[in-house]
């Protein structure tokens, strides 16, 4: 394969942003057909590369070669009329057009007077989704398609472009195991079509699965491209960090402390749809000093079951959940942050922070009462209890008074926590916390999670990642279509039997 | 992820990098700007007519007006809201204060009634102005509520509610004054608040230096400032605005805190009217201060707050009121045709918000 001459050449790569070198003279080769890897940790500047070759960013230093010839991308469609599409991570489709409409946004296809050729279109997307293995229908409104989806319909936007390169930033990180296994397939398929792939990822299973040659940056450097033949994840991993990462240890307490927690025959409605109920009948104990974790596919009711437990769910949903022995029903978050229960949401960007509040400000967001006397905040007490949890999670900031968007990722990520950690929770749910947060940063929440339980928290996990919640969980609850299908100890749980269960259809009402 | 973004310090302490990107930079450098529309003028407009002590007492009296009004309006677009409605709110105050002040002669004739408060009325008539601003400042914030209430109950957007709010309290303010300008029979000091002190022919009045109705100004502007800066109410209206659905999460009562938010836009629109009454010759009229509102989102957007709300300043709200009140008096002093002025001033205000936005991105980056 190297001996082949390169399709992408990328010679001394160089960006500055004002005050920082995102790029320091990156160069990187891609072979045409291959499935090449870019890993690094968040920062690495791994979409910032990405963003140059495909024309989002158009002044850098150093040249970009394109079958031997040097190309100019001023914008995207440059980029796209030369066979480059990207499949941002963050997904770039507007919700409220339909599938083929997304497609062909900005390319429509029309009848003589202009006018849209909608039917056109639909079957030309129907025969692209159809090669992606995607049930959707051309006409569905993007907006009420699931995440997985509506990666394919970027992906067929892409083919539809006839991309010869296809760029994919970090396209699992939103997926439930099925759909990363179908998108596999899907790559698969690419390159038997000759497609070459650059893949940005920093999870070391899916670069060892698909990649032909993997190339690692840090710190806007490129640190070394690597046969994946000749490597394993393990060396990758030292070159990402640039150290050793302690293989995540967290054993867990698993004492059998009290029940804090107790849920019966909780089930929450969906009014005015065919699937009656978004949670069914869900049972669970929560000890003190234990973790215990949700596993389900996208859609099987975890994040709905955490609201549920918060009071901060759309509808009331039905059945008891006792904290303490005590029944408890919150109307309101606030009325479950006072009994003790703390949710640290899904979606950080979303539901986690204030961008435009600083450092100190989102810290102290759920505890103002605390800090405030007779309704006047008190900026020393206010400093005082923002310090705490910032020094003692480590979060690495330039101050309180930094703007919390300075942050990277994870240590937004902690900061979030210790908002949650300063109400002096009993409980304290965390729903996908390592979500888009880099290695080293993981592994860090899992310590912090560990020595939390060991104070005697109880809380409840969910992730997107298997691995993580095997490795972090007493126990795990696995749910599918807001059924619960069974309940595997630590000692039980393998990632085999809780997709078993996960994918378990429960019987239809 | 990105890192531009990675980079990014705008602290306004110590531990602040620079102190470009300081929040004392952001507003000094509105400060700047006031000063730049003031020297162009002052040195554009013949025989140095526009720096006089007349003058200067002139733009502070007009801008008071839109700024008292823009204390409300800066916390209503911080929560990502918007309130037209406060032009005839204003208007509703100024018809409110003329009827009630023509109470015992048109509402109570004399020895028509006998309960308490009539009784009181005709005893110490010095009650009634005191009795018609208590009066029109309630309806003002009881208005504030109304709008308040009605978006957070029925689920609507800002913009709607207040939209038909202002039709609603125009029309209420023509129905009590009959469609007809009010005047009041008797002259009070309510008339007075606004007039000139230190440029005044009535030598007693200088030693307040300042209208009372400026002072008055200053006094909520500054309890504005420290309620935003420094109770839970203030954080909670910068929480709500940067992001409503995180602060549910975080047992922020978000409902709540948008109705007291118009609730306090009312009442200072109703200061704002007690002002304009003033201004206005002592009249109740309820055609006054039409499409205001349009001048106090000017004022607060120039000020530096953002539509998607999470930001803005009392401070540069303020700065923002002075800045129009500035270009009109200009305008008007350059002799300028009305029609010359509105064009002159609404390219000002776009380009104003441009040159800031270019800035922040600018200072976002480095």
């Amino acid at each position: 394969m190297t001996s082949t001459e390169p399709l992408i050449s990328i010679r001394r790569i160089t960006k500055r942003f004002p005050g920082v070198v995102a790029l320091d003279g990156v160069s990187i080769d891609v072979a045409p057909g291959e499935l090449h890897a870019v890993v690094g940790e968040n920062g690495a500047g791994k979409s910032t590369l990405m963003k140059c070759l495909c024309g989002v960013i158009a002044d850098f230093e150093g040249e970009i070669r394109l079958d031997g010839r040097t190309v100019h991308f001023r914008n995207t469609t440059d980029a796209e009329a030369a066979g480059i599409g990207i499949i941002h991570q963050e997904l770039n489709l507007v919700g409220q057009l339909s599938a083929a409409a997304n497609i062909f946004l900005g390319r429509e296809k029309t009848h003589g007077l202009g006018l849209l050729n909608d039917r056109a279109m639909a079957a030309d997307a129907a025969e692209l989704l159809r090669q992606l293995e995607c049930e959707v229908h051309p006409g569905q409104l993007v907006r009420d398609l699931r995440v997985g989806d509506q990666q394919l319909v970027e992906i067929a936007k892409a083919l539809s472009l006839r991309a010869g390169v296809l760029i994919m930033d970090e396209p699992t990180s939103a997926l439930t195991e099925t759909e990363v296994q179908r998108l596999f397939r899907v790559i698969e398929r690419l390159r038997g079509r000759g497609v070459t792939i650059l893949y940005i990822s920093h999870k070391m299973d899916e670069v060892f699965r698909l990649a032909d040659r993997i190339t690692v940056l840090r710190d806007g450097r490129l640190v070394d491209t690597l046969d994946r033949r000749q490597t394993d994840a393990r060396r990758v991993t030292h070159l990402m960090v640039g150290r050793e990462i302690a293989a995540s240890s967290a054993s867990g307490s698993s004492a059998d402390g009290e029940v804090v927690l107790e849920v019966r025959n909780l089930s929450l409605p969906r009014p005015g749809h065919a699937q009656k109920w978004q949670l069914r009948d869900v049972n669970l104990r929560l000890h003190r000093g234990e973790i215990l974790g949700i596993a389900g596919l996208m859609g099987a009711g975890r994040t709905e079951l955490l609201e549920c437990l918060f009071g901060a769910s759309p509808e009331t949903p039905q059945g008891t959940i006792l904290l303490e022995g005590r029944e408890v029903a919150f109307a309101h978050p606030a009325a479950a942050l006072k009994a003790g229960v703390a949710l640290v949401a899904e979606d950080r960007k979303r539901l986690g922070v204030f961008a435009n509040l600083n450092v100190g400000q989102n810290v102290t967001m759920g505890t103002l009462d605390r800090v405030a006397v007779g309704g006047l905040i008190s900026p020393k007490r206010e400093r005082a209890a923002a310090l705490g949890p910032i020094e003692q999670l480590d979060v690495k900031t330039a101050g309180l008074a930094a703007p919390i968007t300075s942050l990277s990722g994870g240590n937004q990520q902690k900061a979030i926590i210790g908002r949650w950690l300063l109400t002096r929770p009993k409980v304290l749910l965390l729903d996908d916390p390592t979500r888009g947060v880099d290695v080293g940063a993981k592994a860090e929440l899992y310590r912090l999670m560990d020595d939390l339980c060991r104070e005697g928290l109880g809380i409840i996990v969910t992730s997107s990642e298997l691995p993580e919640l095997l490795t972090l969980c007493d126990r795990i609850l696995v749910l599918c279509e807001g059924h619960p299908t069974g309940q595997l100890t630590r000692a039980e749980a393998t990632e085999h039997r809780i997709m078993e269960l996960a994918t378990q259809r429960p019987g239809v009402e | 992820m990105s890192a531009s973004t990675k980079n990014r310090t705008a602290g306004d302490s110590a531990e602040s990098s620079s102190i470009w990107q300081s929040k004392w930079f952001d507003t000094a450098s509105r400060f700047l700007a006031l000063i730049a529309v003031f020297s162009f003028f002052a040195i554009m407009v013949k025989e140095g007519k526009f720096y006089t002590a007349r003058n200067l007492e002139n733009i502070l009296r007009q801008s008071a007006v839109y700024a008292t009004a823009a204390l409300g309006m800066t916390m209503v677009i911080i929560t990502a809201g918007i309130d037209l409605s406060v032009g005839s709110v204003i208007a509703l105050t100024v018809v409110v204060i003329a009827w009630m002040l023509n109470i015992h002669w048109d509402v109570i004739p004399v020895g028509g009634g006998e309960t308490e408060v009539v009784f009181l009325i005709h005893q110490w008539p010095v009650l009634v102005p005191i009795l018609a601003v208590l009066v029109a400042l309630l309806m003002a914030t009881l208005a504030g509520l109304l709008n308040g209430t009605t978006l957070v109950g029925q689920r609507l957007v800002p913009f709607i509610v207040t939209l038909g709010t202002m039709g609603i309290f125009r029309g209420v303010a023509k129905l009590i004054a009959h469609e007809k300008d009010i005047y009041p029979q008797e002259d009070t000091w309510i008339a007075d608040i606004m007039d000139p002190t230190l440029t005044s022919v009535d030598p007693s009045r200088s030693w307040m230096l300042l209208p009372p109705g400026v002072w008055l100004l200053l006094i909520a502007a500054v309890g504005a400032a420290l309620l935003l800066r420094y109770t839970r109410l203030g954080r909670h209206i910068y929480a709500v605005g940067s992001n409503a659905e995180t602060a549910r999460l975080c047992g922020v009562p978000v409902g709540r805190t948008k109705i007291l938010v118009y609730t306090l836009a009312g009442f200072f629109g109703g200061l704002a009217g007690l002002m304009q009454f003033s201004i206005a010759g002592g009249i109740g009229a309820p055609t006054t201060a039409v499409a205001y509102e349009l001048h106090i989102i000017a004022a607060v957007v120039i000020g530096g707050a953002s539509f998607s709300g999470g930001e803005g300043s009392i401070l540069g709200s303020f700065i923002g009121a002075l800045i129009i009140a500035v270009l009109y008096m200009g305008c008007q002093l350059m002799l300028w045709p009305k029609s010359v002025q509105e064009i002159v001033i609404g390219v000002i205000i776009i380009q104003a918000v441009a040159l800031d936005q270019f800035r922040r991105r600018r200072m976002a980056l480095s």
